[in-house]
């Protein structure tokens, strides 16, 4: 039993090799700031793989980009490739340089590649993947995307592996299908903490793990974003806000666990 | 409807330009009628032009029916001038063009000789293209012909009809010249390569062209220069010209990634490339030469960072053109959509910075703008007040916080009218946390009776 367990690492390490794609173990994780958010992630998220972030519901494709963003800053200073579709920028409206400064981005960092559609779009992010000096890869196809299937997020995903070039994806009126996405995040905006006079507060969303490839069971968080310390901190709670769950309960569920 | 020119066979039948049609039609009933087109007769002498850069790089535009080509020290290549006359005229000839062309030793001389004749002493007075008024003077006067001018002093002549006629008649006559500014700029750098037999197979016009780069990478080794901009010129025996540009975002001289470049260049045209009866002439230029010191050819293996993202942007911009693929710029302005440039990452960017936001500020400004911003209907508490309601895209949203209103100006001092709206800009978030841009176009009761709102943009 112990010498075919051996036999299978031993395997596993040579496809690996013939891959030529770093095991997990290896690959670097980035912290997202949050200390209760990186225990449930065992560290962070991967670096130099493909993650995927869909929005909950129609309204909630701002909060994908403003998570999307929060990520790409705190995975380092690098420039950023940030892809996005024509229909995308009719639909959802273009980049404001001014707002992703409001989010702590420095627009300077920020190659903004439009393409015509979604072949193009995902051809482009394989030429960017390839890139080892991109700190991160934003690829938003608008809509459902079909032509991002399971063989084309398996190339950008392997291709990711190589360099190490971290690829977000930002999905927004879809259905997570089939893909070799290291996380698949839903993205939801929930009310911000009120200012005074009842102003609207800083960037706050709701983010559930919906699939990760280290089988880390599913869970929900709140976060808000810190600007000036580039940051997430935990939203306080009032009383209209629907509690989030204890955090053992999901991860003591071993079916769940396998189904992860 | 009239007559304005007509083929020489037409002419030979007894048609001249400005003969009414009908008469035309009752004269010849079976003659072939096409409408003016000036825009196409333009592009296509553009073209005949372009194909003309095969003899000179001087090539201009003259009115709107001839051309002039500067060919001081090329005619030898040709074999001579009357050589290079009879190509000219054998390639506009299997275009289909008839053809008028005079040699002379300026470029109004050989104006004037093209469409009145090559002897300028018994050349018409209306050679001298001058006005109306002038032109039915000198008839007046008997002076028919050049010569009648040239054998008179030009003192008197200049004292009655004018100094202009003077300068005319200096310049037909070849004794003032005037040189030609050509139609595309002479590049700094350009290498060609003729074929004894035109080729008609694209990528043995590739390889001739990635040799025309290896020569132009070797001169511009030899001077510590690199491009930025590079050319390649198709020329097709029928004497049209095809031509692929491509550009980078650093100077470079290197060969393989130039040729990707023009690949990348060739699967993305709109129309593919059509050889026609195969191409004899393919030439590289490049506009103009910046400093590339010698070392960065030693250190290709270990490209620097700066290089590695400048190829992936001129790959890009290659695909896709150089207006999709952008950076940011501040723009001081405090018009919202007009706060920031974008602008062709290719080109050099300009270093500027970008106003901080002040500590523990919420978002003030939207990560995605609108632009044109999008209506929206609004039910607010009171006419100058925040949003209560709005519909957009057919939802209704229900606002529960609401900050402003920011009071943006209108640039009334840009309009004649020292008109124009200020707007009232509001951040409201609804039930479920979304977050937007909303604003009152006009200051209600001052400067609107029912001001219309928009949404302009959205909050992470």
């Amino acid at each position: 039993m112990h010498d075919s367990a051996n036999k299978l690492a031993v395997l596993r390490a040579r496809i690996g090799a013939i891959e030529g794609v770093m095991s997990l173990s290896e690959a670097a994780l980035f912290a997202l700031g949050h200390a209760r958010l990186d225990t449930r992630l065992g560290g962070g998220l991967a670096r130099g793989r493909l993650h995927e972030l869909f929005a909950a519901g129609p309204g909630d494709q701002p909060s994908v980009t403003g998570f999307a963003l929060m990520l790409a800053m705190r995975l380092g200073d690098g420039p950023l490739l940030w892809l996005r579709q024509d229909s995308g920028v009719r639909g959802g409206g273009g980049l404001y340089a001014p707002g992703l400064i409001a989010l702590g981005c420095d627009p300077a960092r920020i190659i903004e590649v439009r393409t015509p559609d979604e072949v193009t779009l995902l051809r482009a992010a394989g030429d960017a993947v390839r890139c080892q000096q991109l700190a991160a890869v934003l690829v938003e196809p608008w809509g459902a995307a079909r032509a991002f299937d399971l063989t084309a997020s398996r190339r950008l995903s392997i291709a990711a592996e190589k360099t190490g070039v971290t690829v977000l994806m930002l999905r927004n009126d879809a259905d997570p299908g089939p893909s070799a996405a290291q996380t698949r995040w839903r993205i939801r905006a929930i009310p911000s903490r009120a200012l005074e006079a009842e102003a609207p507060g800083v960037a706050t969303i709701e983010i559930a793990l919906i699939r990760h490839r280290g089988g880390i069971a599913a869970f929900h968080q709140r976060l808000e974003w810190d600007r000036d310390q580039y940051i997430f901190r935990e939203p306080p709670l009032s009383g209209a806000v629907v509690p989030v769950p204890a955090s053992g309960s999901f991860a003591a569920d071993p079916a769940r666990r396998r189904a992860g | 409807m009239r007559v304005v020119a007509a083929s020489p066979a037409a002419l030979q039948a007894g048609l001249v330009p400005g003969m009414t049609l009908a008469d035309a039609r009752a004269q010849r009933p079976d003659l072939a009628i096409f409408d003016l087109d000036r825009a196409a007769d333009a592009i296509w002498l553009g073209r005949i032009a372009d194909g003309c850069a095969r003899y000179t790089p001087m090539v201009a535009l003259d009115g709107i029916d001839g051309l002039v080509l500067d060919i001081s020290g090329c005619a030898h290549l040709f074999g001579g001038e009357a050589g290079l006359r009879a190509d000219l005229i054998r390639r506009l000839h299997r275009l289909g063009m008839t053809v008028r062309t005079a040699l002379a030793d300026t470029p109004d001389a050989a104006h004037a000789q093209a469409r009145y004749g090559e002897n300028i002493a018994v050349m018409p007075v209306e050679a001298l293209e001058l006005p109306p008024e002038v032109m039915v003077a000198l008839r007046r006067a008997g002076l028919k012909r050049i010569g009648d001018l040239t054998a008179r002093p030009s003192a008197p002549l200049a004292a009655r009809f004018g100094e202009a006629a003077i300068d005319r008649l200096a310049r037909v006559t070849g004794e003032r010249d005037i040189r030609i500014s050509p139609r595309r700029p002479e590049p700094a750098l350009a290498v060609e390569r003729g074929f004894a037999e035109p080729i008609g197979h694209i990528p043995a016009m590739l390889a001739a062209l990635a040799q025309l780069a290896e020569a132009a990478a070797r001169q511009m080794q030899a001077v510590h220069r690199g491009g930025r901009r590079f050319e390649a010129q198709l020329f097709r025996t029928d004497g049209l010209m095809r031509d692929l540009r491509i550009e980078t975002g650093l100077p470079t001289r290197d060969v393989p990634l130039l040729m990707r470049l023009f690949n990348e260049r060739i699967a993305t045209l709109h129309d593919p490339i059509d050889p026609g009866f195969g191409f004899d002439l393919v030439r590289l230029s490049v506009p103009w030469l910046e400093v590339l010191g010698p070392l960065q050819l030693s250190l290709e293996s270990e490209v620097t960072a700066q290089d590695e993202v400048a190829r992936l942007v001129d790959r890009l911009s290659t695909r896709l053109g150089p207006d999709r693929v952008r950076r940011f710029a501040p723009r001081d302005s405090h018009i919202p959509e007009q706060a920031m440039l974008a602008f062709p990452a290719i080109e050099r960017c300009p270093e500027s910075a970008w106003p901080v936001p002040e500590p523990g500020e919420p978002p003030l400004r939207p990560v995605h703008l609108f632009d044109p911003p999008q209506s929206i209907e609004v039910v607010a508490g009171i006419p100058d007040g925040p949003p209560r309601q709005f519909r957009w895209r057919r939802t209704l949203y229900e606002v529960t916080r609401a900050e402003g209103p920011e009071r943006i100006g209108a640039l009334w001092w840009r309009r004649a009218d020292n008109q124009g709206l200020s707007r009232d800009y509001y951040r409201v978030e609804d039930r479920h946390g979304h977050r937007f841009w909303l604003f009152r176009h006009g200051i209600y009761g001052r400067e609107a009776e029912k001001p219309l709102w928009y949404l302009h943009g959205l909050f992470a």
